[in-house]
């Protein structure tokens, strides 16, 4: 394997692993905001434990959430250090810009999330919580502005040439605007929810079958359900008009979502498919034809822009963008239903009778973890052979002083670490759910607790 | 000395605030990492890790933006340092994560050798940290080789001289000191007079620690003494460094612990800013062609940016002092076990 897929790798890795834990956090974090402000409304020492347990499981994604975003913020320095060169002008201002307005801001309140139950008041607590929700959020928005910056930039100009070009800003509130954030902040952000809310209605579900913590698990799937319905929908929405804004920015990506080959009117939309690169063909498809003309213009006679119409070494993997993208909306359709379904039922006052339904609400945490990842593998794979859109390749933003055998030792040791992280999580969040929430009045001490 | 007071200055010396900010406040936590297995009972380790509890993580994000400013302002400094320091960044940013998941763990389970390993991590892991921190600042004061792109073209192993590794042992018992002053801070009783008398050890461990580096830096490195030669007041840095650092154990032993870690505090700053002054306006020394040096000019991004930053900045740091300053006082006074501990 050469240098650049080493490196390659090595980000896809560590991001997508930092990835399944920020959009627990961010989803979590406005569930707890709920769950705490009913507190404080109703006075009931219920909620109040509510909440507390729900931290508990907050406490544990962010730390890995933490522990994790640490290495992305060296890596583009160690791995690709001449695309940090070339971007460091513009893409730097949202980096820094994240630290100062969104981690302090988070790390900060977590303290007294996590450790201020009795340090400070009831009011003072919620806002804490609410500062911590708002601060996940604001650092998605910046980091998610920096990287639509790399897939729609604007707002720079080229200075200097060759090996010294590198992009200035000249517009700031153009970078932060550019084409493609506002819809992609919107998405990602709706698809944390989608996260979080899944995963308490796994956990609560998971309560009911075993009949345990009734009352908990009722209440925290009602809260979990109505966010999980308000972001399903909002993620087709945003979905939608983030695929618009991809067939005018980067219609090779777009092409490649779709396996549109030849340009054409009339465009159909696949449902699935089997992509094969060299003969420009898919099999096993079926599509509903004329829908994505129509969706992207309103129009069956919208022209779709086909992959043949780009050069041999400008276009990103064909199938790989395919599978990532349909099983992102495969997965958005059922979240869609499953939380239709979900309200529908408790409308009825049926919803926790329905054993086989809790069933499927246990898995459903692995849902839109999923549709994350592939997510941004249709986001950033299609975006290839890029690394800054039309302006640098891939293959020219890599570190000239690093050697392979370097980034094998690193890559080797992510994976080791990186594997046994996930089993410690996945072994201490199993322990929560074992443990459960506390009762109402009974407070006993955690494992541990000092002899005094 | 040329001194204009322009944005690349101005930019220079946040990203010195910044690590001024990190080496203060992420300095106790790793001096508390660094001395955790020297207590051995097991709710006094408690009473340790929950010290820094609530704040470790805070303090960590000044190490998080310190790089995005790098980044951001002086995006040649950020790739060269980065990408030529490699493989030490690597086990740098394993350390970090060994320490995060090691306090967040460590108590979560009462199996003694579960305990025991995630302490050896933290403290190890706390202890590494401190020591590759300096030895990069030892080697961007030796110099390293560049080329004329602005790459580094030395080896990991050329990162590591007697001097490099001794400027990583002074920090770790800079460290050391300052953690065990706030220890004192934050503990009652029998633990309390232990860590008391190992403030005394730290600093005598230091003292040797800093006069060795200090002497080798002057005999060695006589460059970052030049502005001190050209600016006499300078001097006032390196006095008022000595003065906090001997202040330390007079407070203690009076029992003001709270004024021996602002001193504490005191000394960590003048010793970063006696190092900035050194090496200013140079981030990187080319060792090799003084001419290849990475400044603040030629490093650095457009005028534009930096000012942008600048704002981005002004807006920001008010507010961060105001979180950071509440949340020290939300958790001032000692360390209280409870059901939310760690
Ligand atoms: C959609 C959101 C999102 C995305 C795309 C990323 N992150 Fe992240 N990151 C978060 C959302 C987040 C988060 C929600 O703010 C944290 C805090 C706790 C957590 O679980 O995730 C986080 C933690 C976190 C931290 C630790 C902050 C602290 O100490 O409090 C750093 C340094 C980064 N991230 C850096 C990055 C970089 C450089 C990324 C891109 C390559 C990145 N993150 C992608
Ligand atoms: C958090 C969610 C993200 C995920 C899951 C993700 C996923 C990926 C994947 C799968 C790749 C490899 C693509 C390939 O090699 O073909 C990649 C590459 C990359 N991504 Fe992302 N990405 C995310 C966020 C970001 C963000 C926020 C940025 C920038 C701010 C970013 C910048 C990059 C860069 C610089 C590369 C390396 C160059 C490349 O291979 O394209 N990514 N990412
Ligand atoms: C329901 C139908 C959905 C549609 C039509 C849709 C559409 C899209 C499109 C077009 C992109 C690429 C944007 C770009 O490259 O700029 C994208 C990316 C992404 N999607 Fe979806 N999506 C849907 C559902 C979901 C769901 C359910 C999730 C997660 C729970 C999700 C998570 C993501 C993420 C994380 C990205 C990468 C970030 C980004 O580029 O915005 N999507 N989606």
């Amino acid at each position: 394997m050469d240098f650049e897929i080493l490196s390659r790798l090595q980000f896809a890795f560590t991001i997508a692993f930092h990835y399944i834990y920020p959009p627990l956090s961010i989803g979590i974090g406005i569930i707890l905001v709920i769950m705490e402000g009913r507190y404080l409304k109703t006075k009931d020492k219920f909620y109040e434990n509510m909440t507390k347990f729900w931290v508990k499981v907050f406490a544990l994604t962010f730390a890995i959430g933490v522990a994790t975003g640490i290495v992305m913020e060296f890596e583009f320095g160690t791995n690709w250090a001449t695309y940090s060169r070339f971007v460091g002008d513009v893409f730097g201002s949202a980096l820094a810009a994240e630290g100062i307005f969104a981690f302090f801001l988070e790390s900060g309140f977590l303290a007294v999330l996590v450790f201020g139950w009795d340090k400070v008041g009831p009011k003072m607590h919620f806002f804490s919580t609410l500062m911590v929700s708002l601060g996940s959020m604001f650092s998605a928005v910046w980091i998610v502005i920096a990287n639509s910056w790399q897939q729609t930039p604007a707002g720079y100009h080229i200075v200097g040439e060759g090996a010294n070009a590198r992009a200035e800003i000249t517009d700031f509130w153009e970078l932060v605007f550019n084409p493609s954030s506002v819809d992609r902040i919107s998405h990602v952000i709706s698809g944390a929810w989608l996260a979080g809310a899944f995963l308490i209605i796994s956990i609560s579900a998971y309560y009911i079958i075993k009949n345990r913590h009734i009352r908990f698990a009722k209440s925290s799937i009602k809260i979990a359900l109505v966010v999980a319905l308000i972001a399903s929908l909002f993620q087709l929405f945003t979905g939608h008009s983030s695929a618009v804004g991809v067939s005018k920015y980067q219609p090779a990506k777009l092409a490649a979502m779709e396996a549109v080959f030849d340009d054409q009117t009339n465009a159909q939309l696949y449902l699935f498919g089997w992509v094969n690169e060299d003969k420009q063909e898919v099999s096993f498809s079926i599509a509903i034809p004329g829908m994505l003309s129509y969706l992207i213009g309103f129009d069956i006679d919208t022209k779709v822009t086909g992959l043949n119409s780009f050069k041999e070494e400008d276009r990103p993997p064909v199938n790989i963008v395919f599978q990532a993208y349909h099983l992102m909306i495969a997965i958005g359709m059922a979240l869609i239903l499953l939380s239709l379904l979900g309200v529908y039922l408790w409308a009825r006052g049926t919803l926790f009778k329905q054993k086989w339904l809790m069933w499927i609400f246990v898995f459903s945490v692995l849902l839109p973890q999923i549709a994350n990842q592939v997510g941004w593998i249709t986001a950033e794979v299609g975006r290839q052979p890029w690394i800054v859109y039309g302006l640098l390749r891939t293959s020219e933003g890599l570190s000239k002083s690093v050697e392979i055998g370097q980034v094998w030792f690193s890559l080797i040791l992510f994976t080791l670490i990186y594997i046994g992280l996930f089993i410690l999580f996945i072994y201490l969040l199993n322990e929560k759910i074992q443990h459960g929430p506390e009762d109402v009045d009974s407070i006993p001490s955690e494992i541990g607790h000092p002899k005094s | 000395m040329e001194f204009t007071f322009d944005l690349n200055t101005i930019w220079f010396f946040l990203i010195g605030i910044l690590l001024i900010g990190y080496s203060i406040l992420d300095g106790f936590d790793l001096g508390v990492g660094a001395l955790h297995l020297l207590v051995k009972d097991d709710t006094e380790r408690r009473i340790m890790l929950n010290s820094i509890g609530p704040v470790w993580d805070g303090n960590e994000v000044w190490l998080v933006t310190g790089g995005g400013a790098l980044f951001a302002a002086f995006p040649h400094v950020y790739a060269t340092v980065f990408s030529g320091f490699y493989s030490a960044i690597m086990l740098l940013l394993f350390m970090l994560i060994f320490r995060a998941v090691a306090i967040e763990f460590r108590s979560k389970r009462p199996m003694r050798w579960w305990r025991q390993m995630w302490d050896v991590a933290f403290s190890i892991a706390s202890i590494l940290i401190a020591f590759l921190a300096g030895v990069a600042v030892g080697n961007l004061i030796t110099g390293i080789p560049l080329n004329a792109n602005k790459e580094f073209i030395g080896s990991f192993w050329g990162l590591i001289n007697p001097y490099t590794v001794l400027v990583g042992v002074t920090t770790v018992s800079l460290f050391m000191m300052h953690g065990a002053i706030y220890g004192v801070m934050k503990t009652e009783q029998a633990l309390h007079d232990k860590l008391r008398g190992w403030v005394n050890n730290t600093i005598i461990f230091f003292i040797i620690c800093y006069i060795t580096t200090t002497m080798s830096t002057l005999i060695y490195y006589p460059h970052m003494i030049q502005h001190f030669k050209e600016v006499p007041a300078l001097f006032v840095l390196a006095i008022l460094n000595m003065l906090a650092i001997a202040n330390i154990p007079r407070e203690i032993l009076k029992g003001k612990d709270f004024f021996a870690f602002l001193s504490s505090c005191a000394s960590i700053a003048a010793l970063l800013a006696l190092f900035a002054f050194g090496v200013f306006p140079n981030f990187v020394i080319a060792s090799n062609n003084p001419e290849f040096s990475l400044n603040i000019y030629n490093a650095a991004s457009s005028q534009k940016t930096l000012n942008i930053m600048l704002i981005i900045a002004l807006i920001g740091i008010p507010f961060v002092l105001a979180y950071t300053i509440s949340i020290y006082w939300i958790f001032r006074g000692k360390v209280k076990l409870n059901n939310m501990s760690y």
